[in-house]
């Protein structure tokens, strides 16, 4: 398919392989924050062929994986109400919350339904006026559009039960968050190409700047992340902390602007709790006070107590690049994708489920 | 869930005004019903970035070269270092 396979050609691959084992001399750190590009590259066994200096660490790339537990409890609570349907992407069905998941809820009598698309959502709205329909709104700047366009076609066409329940998070606050974390090894980000094809380019320089960290703007293809890679430790290896864009066919250096319009005609940035990792302040979108009544929360009250995380689960270690998945002694046991403990293992996105998919027939020694 | 992927636009079956549109894209054969609104520079035979229903942005088709002129403009830098060392 266009666009895609030239980005796999095999060729390129070795070429872009030479030439990073020909820049690197010292060991780098680089994480990567999207759980796209963290699939691609652990299924295209990327991590084998790089140099043994340079490490990949897995950041939190997963919108599903950084939902807190909280945050699926409220869902699993609105979906036992009578006369609601809870809709979501089908990962977030597996996702343990602090008694149950969705899934669970579902097969108790919940009307829960996977949905491809929040519009679908305000589809499903139309359809059943006698029925409150909650869109279990989680994502990056990726999605989050789609999610706002949901609410602002819902109120344009006058449908009133719709809402939704948010799990927005956004990107740089979060790499932040580890960058200013004491534990920190982080030498070079490659940032999420499609965040930026919505954010652009312009909120990393600041970033790059104060924590003097390259950001590579990367895509998702094997040739895009050996690319990616390749300006990163050269940056390195030069001494240089830049912005850079390798995904120049779809980031622009303002990103969307419309797409903007619409999250900023309906969100506001809140706070967020992300699993593993904790309060992070101002690194969500709640729905703003202009459209409250198509956030779920303020539309059904919710004031649930803020839940555990599940002890047993070392996602935040992971997700801050300080522990690999098999380092976690449930990794593979007690935890599969069949039953997963932490959200890293149920999404396909998920640093665990990668391994456990494409790595885990490997020796842990072989894998680093 | 992340996942975006590139499709080529066929047709707009729906304008409702000036930002809401809709058309059909093709995802190597398999069709689809995709939301237009935030890709107004779009036209039918363009490829456009699909999320979730929704196409978040339109590809460049110059820009889609560069990843392989990279290549070779850095191909011709590792010439030039090389050439440099020998006549060091
Ligand atoms: S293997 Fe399971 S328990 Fe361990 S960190 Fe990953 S998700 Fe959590």
């Amino acid at each position: 398919m266009k666009y895609l396979s030239e980005y796999r050609n095999p060729e390129l691959v070795e070429k872009y392989l030479e030439l990073i084992f020909h820049v690197t001399t010292k060991q780098w750190k680089l994480m990567e924050i999207c759980g796209g590009q963290t699939h691609s590259l652990v299924k295209n066994g990327i991590l084998d062929m790089l140099p043994g200096q340079i490490t990949m660490v897995h950041g939190p790339g997963c919108p599903v994986c950084v939902t807190p537990i909280s945050i699926i409890d409220e869902a699993i609570y609105l979906a036992q109400q009578s006369g609601i349907i809870i809709c979501s992407f089908g990962d977030m069905l597996r996702v343990p919350g602090s008694k149950k998941n969705l899934l669970e809820a579902k097969a108790e009598g919940a009307d829960v339904r996977i949905l491809y698309s929040p519009l679908d959502a305000v589809q499903l709205a139309k359809e059943n006026p006698g029925k409150e329909i909650v869109f279990f709104a989680v994502g990056f700047e990726t999605t989050a559009p789609a999610n706002a366009l949901s609410i602002v076609q819902a109120h344009k066409s006058g449908i009133r039960n719709y809402s939704i329940l948010a799990s927005h998070v956004l990107v740089p606050p979060a790499m932040e968050a580890l960058l200013s974390d004491k534990e920190n090894e982080i030498d070079a980000f490659l940032a999420a190409g499609h965040v930026c094809t919505i954010m652009g380019m312009e909120e990393y320089h600041p970033i790059a700047e104060k924590y003097k960290t390259p950001v590579v703007i990367t895509g998702f293809e094997p040739v895009d992340l050996l690319q990616g890679i390749l300006m990163a430790v050269q940056q390195l290896e030069n001494g240089e902390y830049k912005v850079e864009n390798q995904y120049v066919r779809y980031v622009q250096r303002a990103g969307n602007r419309l797409a903007k319009e619409m999250m900023m005609e309906v969100f506001a940035v809140s706070d967020r709790i992300w699993r593993g990792i904790g309060n992070i302040p101002q690194s969500g979108y709640e729905v703003n006070e202009q459209y409250k009544q198509y956030n779920a929360r303020v539309k059904f009250k919710l004031n649930l107590p803020v839940a555990e995380e599940n002890k047993d689960c070392i996602s935040g270690e992971i997700m801050k690049g300080l522990k690999k998945p098999f380092q976690c002694p449930n990794f593979g046991t007690a935890c599969k994708p069949e039953h997963p403990l932490g959200a890293p293992m149920v999404s396909s996105e998920g640093t665990c489920a990668a391994y456990y998919h494409y790595a885990s027939a490997k020796e842990p020694e072989e894998i680093i | 869930m992340c996942l975006a992927i590139p499709g080529k636009l066929l047709s707009v079956t729906v304008q409702l005004d000036d930002t809401f549109r809709q058309g059909k894209v093709s995802f190597g054969g398999i069709i689809k019903e995709v939301n237009l609104s935030m890709v107004p520079e779009a036209n039918v035979g363009d490829y456009v970035l699909v999320h979730v229903g929704v196409a978040i942005g339109r590809v460049d088709e110059e820009e889609a070269q560069q990843t392989f002129e990279y290549l070779k403009r850095m191909g011709e830098v590792d010439e030039i270092a090389d050439e440099e060392k020998s006549t060091q």
